[in-house]
């Protein structure tokens, strides 16, 4: 007996045959089709423009307006404007915006409305969702970076560094501070149980980080048990790593140990780094908590 | 295990004894499948029904990868679903029951960049146009009404040209005219040799699509077969009913014609017969008796041409 016409077994379009002779498209294409996917959707969502992208550059021009004509700062009879003192806290902030708060925000999101389950569903690999985040992170990172340099050359006169020694130690501080950040904010998207509580459980714990870790106030102003509690974190040490490449040598006997500590902060992101790439790749779920 | 009815060269899906419980020690356990059989032919359509809390979406959701199981066996186009890698998931599709994921790309965009993952995707401008979203293909996803999420769900779920096509509950919330027009593109799917595993809780929609129907009830399967012979001919005996001095009665038979016959001859001289009615049970009385809604084998649910009063409905007396 042979076939029939109608056979069930006789399959015209999905036969396994057919989809077995194409091969299943790269994990670093996928990575690159996800970036573009990611930088729409955050192009086109106003929140993430207004309150992770503009945030430092809108945070520089305030303070910037409002105390530039104050007495510049000075340690050690070398001077600076307050822009020029206030860009490193605002580079680094920039970079834990577009990273950690980016990827932490997004993700949990993600996981709660069940885009993560969705895409699990799919052949496309895990590794090429996360190509996509850093595809994300990294490109409004460079952007935003480059934007916030240029509104504080241009605009408020802050004189940016002319020795290759300074832009080679921005570049290792900022890759690393940019893939701590990222790492960071994939782990920590574990923790809010929901995509509305979101918002509020990422922003604020950065929030009083910035506070604590200098960013908004010198170091020196800051209680010690209190630069103490916010050395364990990587934003006082990137923040730390900025200023040593925005502002003279001088301002180093203003940090909390007297000097720039270059080493340790780079022990301390890379132990950031390390810890959270572990700790996220074992915690990180597709599916909600309460969807078994 | 040879004794199955379908090998397993033929099977699309082929699960034996499955099981599923939740809980902790603490709050106890709930088996949510308790040894369920379940077979699916390449190029069928299978309807799985049943109540809610029957175990259908948890049946579904282990098929589909995203659930462990306890026990039994499970094989999915050939392979195991909890150690299946990439090509397997190439080769199905997924429509899942709540999707609130919709964000600011666009319809095109989204099918578009979903269809990117698969080997031999579909055109993404055909999909949308088939699943009836081409005026709003340009449009953000986020403004959607819940119709047409649905929609946008179901063409992110063929995009990918699946062999073996899972939809949980797709059509709720449609509108009946947007029902009528996806359950013509099932049927174009199926015309194309697509097998598809489609859970509902609408009897008409098993009706029009299945070529076989599963019930489920307490995570074990209760019945199955097309959606004419489920239940058995048994369950699908005719009942006549009428008045009789004023008392409702009925009786089932293979021959309601001769019932009839014999009751008009018994009428009085015009010959009529009070409350005459003659019911074959629907699919829907077959399967709500199935799932033991309904406590009166007597008479059927729905006595759609009766018009006498103190007919009591035998869904109130349903233990």
């Amino acid at each position: 007996m042979s076939r029939t016409t109608n056979s069930p077994t006789t399959p015209s379009a999905a036969a396994p045959g057919r989809t077995r002779a194409r091969r299943l498209p790269g994990t670093l294409w996928l990575g690159l089709v996800r970036g573009g996917v990611e930088l729409r959707e955050y192009v086109r969502e106003r929140d993430s423009i207004i309150f992770g992208f503009a945030y430092p550059i809108v945070m520089l021009a305030i303070f910037s307006t409002v105390f530039g004509d104050d007495d510049p700062i000075a340690v050690d009879g070398t001077s600076v404007g307050f822009a020029q003192y206030f860009l490193p806290g605002m580079v680094a902030t920039g970079i834990m915006l577009s990273t950690y708060q980016t990827l932490a925000i997004s993700i949990a999101v993600e996981r709660d409305d069940g885009s993560l389950k969705r895409l699990r569903a799919t052949p496309l690999p895990p590794a090429s969702y996360f190509l996509g985040k850093v595809v994300l992170s990294l490109t409004t990172v460079l952007v935003q970076t480059a934007l916030l340099l240029a509104v504080a050359a241009l605009v408020f006169d802050v004189p940016l560094p002319d020795d290759p020694a300074r832009w080679a130690t921005f570049a290792w501080v900022f890759v690393l501070g940019t893939a701590t950040g990222a790492v960071c904010g994939v782990a920590y998207s574990s923790v809010p149980r929901s995509g509305r509580s979101a918002s509020a459980v990422v922003v604020t714990p950065l929030l009083v980080l910035q506070f604590t870790s200098g960013v908004f106030f010198s170091v020196s102003q800051l209680p010690g048990w209190m630069i103490d509690l916010s050395s364990l974190f990587p934003l006082k040490w990137l923040a730390q790593g900025m200023r040593s490449v925005f502002l003279p040598d001088a301002f180093a006997v203003a940090e909390p140990s007297g000097a720039w500590q270059a080493g340790t902060t780079a022990a301390v992101l890379a132990a950031w780094l390390i810890v959270a790439l572990v700790v996220g790749t074992r915690t990180f779920r597709w599916r909600r908590r309460d969807d078994g | 295990m040879q004794n199955s009815r379908q090998g397993t060269d033929t099977s699309a899906v082929r699960v034996r004894g499955l099981r599923k419980r939740y809980g902790t020690p603490r709050t106890g356990y709930k088996d949510a499948v308790a040894g369920l059989d379940l077979d699916v032919a390449h190029g069928e359509i299978v309807a799985v029904l049943g109540p809610n809390g029957a175990g259908k979406t948890t049946t579904v959701e282990i098929l589909e990868g995203f659930r462990g199981r306890d026990g039994g066996e499970v094989a999915v186009l050939g392979e195991d679903p909890s150690r299946a890698g990439r090509a397997w998931r190439a080769r199905i599709g997924v429509v899942m029951q709540d999707s609130r994921d919709m964000s600011e790309l666009t319809v095109l965009e989204k099918v578009r960049a979903t269809s990117a993952a698969y080997p031999d995707p579909r055109d993404a401008e055909e999909v949308v146009a088939a699943v009836g979203l081409e005026q709003k293909a340009r449009a953000r996803t986020r403004g959607l009404s819940g119709g047409q999420r649905r929609r946008l769900d179901v063409a992110l779920g063929i995009v990918g040209r699946p062999e073996l096509l899972f939809l949980d509950e797709p059509t709720t919330g449609f509108d009946p005219q947007a029902r009528r027009s996806f359950w013509d593109l099932v049927t174009s799917l199926r015309d194309d040799g697509t097998t598809i595993l489609l859970t509902t809780h609408y009897l008409d929609e098993a009706a029009q699509l299945a070529d076989r129907v599963v019930v489920v009830r307490d995570g074990v399967v209760v019945a199955e077969g097309t959606p004419e012979t489920l239940g058995g001919p048994e369950a699908r005996t005719p009942v006549v009913a009428w008045e009789q001095d004023g008392v409702r009665r009925s009786e089932r038979t293979d021959r309601p014609t001769a019932l009839v016959a014999r009751l008009v001859a018994a009428a009085g001289p015009d010959g009529e017969v009070p409350g005459l009615t003659v019911t074959r049970p629907t699919l829907e009385d077959v399967y709500l008796s199935l799932i033991g809604e309904t406590a009166d084998e007597g008479a059927p649910r729905t006595n759609r041409h009766d018009d006498t009063a103190g007919d009591a409905p035998a869904g109130t007396e349903a233990a």
